[in-house]
């Protein structure tokens, strides 16, 4: 079973729907038990990296989410869930990730040329740096969708892919048997649904 | 690179599309459902549903359709129509909605959008905006563009960016229909006055009209069409194969 988080933040339907599709089995839950039990792990979110992590910790499950990674149950971030597992974020103020994979999140415009509209939106090619489970239905040119403003720096050790846009920009990063999306595998078409079943069948091994 | 963005808009109206549709190898072709499937499969970047019930009724079933949607195509999906107010926006959002495009709503109510896009963030709120010439100036018009607000268009998106809106839909209602290519002098001044995505829409009537306005107008992000895409006479990978034999980035 995989546990989707739900602590407050963002709209679930679509991401539950995308893993029931595929044939997953599914809870969306705020209940730590729940989470502790699950066989995979899915950490979403929306909207400002304070808000959330604020959230997570107010809720405790940004500790359940630690335990599970740390018990080796495969955890997947998507979009803000992705940088919420990084050490630090600077989007508006200085605010502390879970800290599971290093790096920080920092604003796209300290990166991309001026010209280059923000957010970064829609549908860009996802280019490999380093092979990955969760990518092994991924062909060359593959595309996915992103809306995101700020990006994973610093956090070049754990890179597994990126997409050009001005920069290369962090586009998915994993360590050990946790891994995170910045672009939205739940709207990306095929090519989303292969990665999240591809996440459904992985172990957790590097 | 990001990829310029294809975009078929269906108008649903009681639970069906409307203006029908003409596919080969479909049954029901006026089911949003199998049509959001069929474009999905097609290579479409994202979809726009354009509820056009007047009845409370008919909100519902658009709603429960929207539902259906998204339960089974997985690519960006925007709503528009029938859109006054946040509970609006809430409505359809959970619905699984991604954007919401907003039209007369933001006319008739200023404070919408500054609104909608502290609650959900600008990526998620739309202005969409019917333009046409009236007197050597661009007026915005409301109403499903039978009615002259007397509002200067370009000043009109600007304020509605500068208030949260994070992309631009520009229906020319001078093109609209005609088939004679998009309105490459209206987007221009769309393009030259806000830094958020555009949508080019009113005016496609082939697939060079697509190639002439991501060739003139590199700013624009998407090309928005409804008729041409239902009946057929622009099948979308062939509009992708031709766009990428002329240099434009699309995701095939």
């Amino acid at each position: 079973m995989i546990a989707i988080i739900d602590y407050g933040v963002g709209n679930l339907f679509s991401l539950s729907h995308s893993l029931t599709h595929i044939g997953a089995e599914v809870t969306v839950t705020g209940g730590a038990e729940v989470i502790r039990r699950a066989d995979k792990v899915i950490l979403p979110g929306v909207g400002a990296f304070g808000d959330a992590a604020k959230k997570l910790r107010e809720t405790g499950l940004d500790v359940v989410v630690k335990d599970a990674a740390a018990a080796g149950t495969p955890v997947m971030g998507i979009c803000l869930g992705m940088q919420l597992l990084l050490d630090k974020s600077y989007e508006f103020g200085e605010h502390a990730g879970l800290g599971l994979i290093p790096g920080e999140v920092r604003p796209i415009a300290e990166v991309i040329p001026a010209d280059y509209k923000i957010p970064h939106i829609g549908w860009n090619r996802l280019d490999i740096a380093r092979p990955h489970p969760i990518f092994k239905r991924i062909k060359e040119g593959d595309c996915v969708y992103f809306v995101h403003s700020y990006y994973g720096a610093k956090c070049d050790a754990s890179v597994i892919a990126t997409a050009e846009y001005g920069a290369n920009l962090t586009a998915a990063v994993a360590k050990g048997n946790v891994c995170g999306c910045q672009f939205h595998p739940e709207k990306s078409g095929d090519v989303g649904l292969g990665i999240l079943k591809s996440f459904c069948e992985w172990r957790g091994e590097a | 690179m990001i990829t310029k963005r294809i975009i078929p808009c269906l108008d649903v109206k009681d639970g069906r599309v409307v203006k029908g549709v003409n596919f080969l190898g479909l049954a029901d072709v006026s089911s949003p459902v199998k049509l959001a499937e069929y474009y999905s499969q097609c290579g479409a970047d994202e979809l726009v549903f354009y509820d056009i019930t007047a009845s409370a009724e008919g909100r519902a079933l658009f709603t429960d359709i929207l539902r259906q949607v998204a339960e089974r195509v997985f690519i960006p999906l925007t709503v528009g129509g029938g859109i006054n107010t946040v509970a609006d926006f809430d409505r359809v959002l959970k619905c699984g909605a991604d954007k919401v495009s907003v039209n007369s709503g933001a006319i008739r109510n200023p404070d919408l959008i500054p609104a909608a896009a502290e609650r959900y963030g600008s990526q998620c709120v739309v202005i969409s905006a019917d333009v046409k010439r009236v007197d050597g100036e661009f007026r915005v018009f409301a109403k499903g563009g039978r009615e002259d607000t007397g509002m200067e268009a370009i000043s009109w998106i600007k304020k509605c960016v500068d208030n949260g809106a994070g992309e631009v839909v520009l229906n020319s209602i001078d093109t609209d229909g005609v088939k004679g290519g998009f309105d490459l002098e209206m987007l221009k001044a769309v393009c030259d006055a806000v830094s958020v995505p555009v949508i080019a829409s009113g005016g496609a009537g082939g697939v060079q009209d697509f190639v002439t306005l991501f060739n003139t107008l590199p700013k624009v992000d998407a090309g928005l069409a409804a008729s041409i895409f239902h009946f057929g006479e622009v099948q979308i990978p062939d509009l992708k194969k031709a766009l990428r034999a002329n240099g434009i980035n699309v995701r095939l």
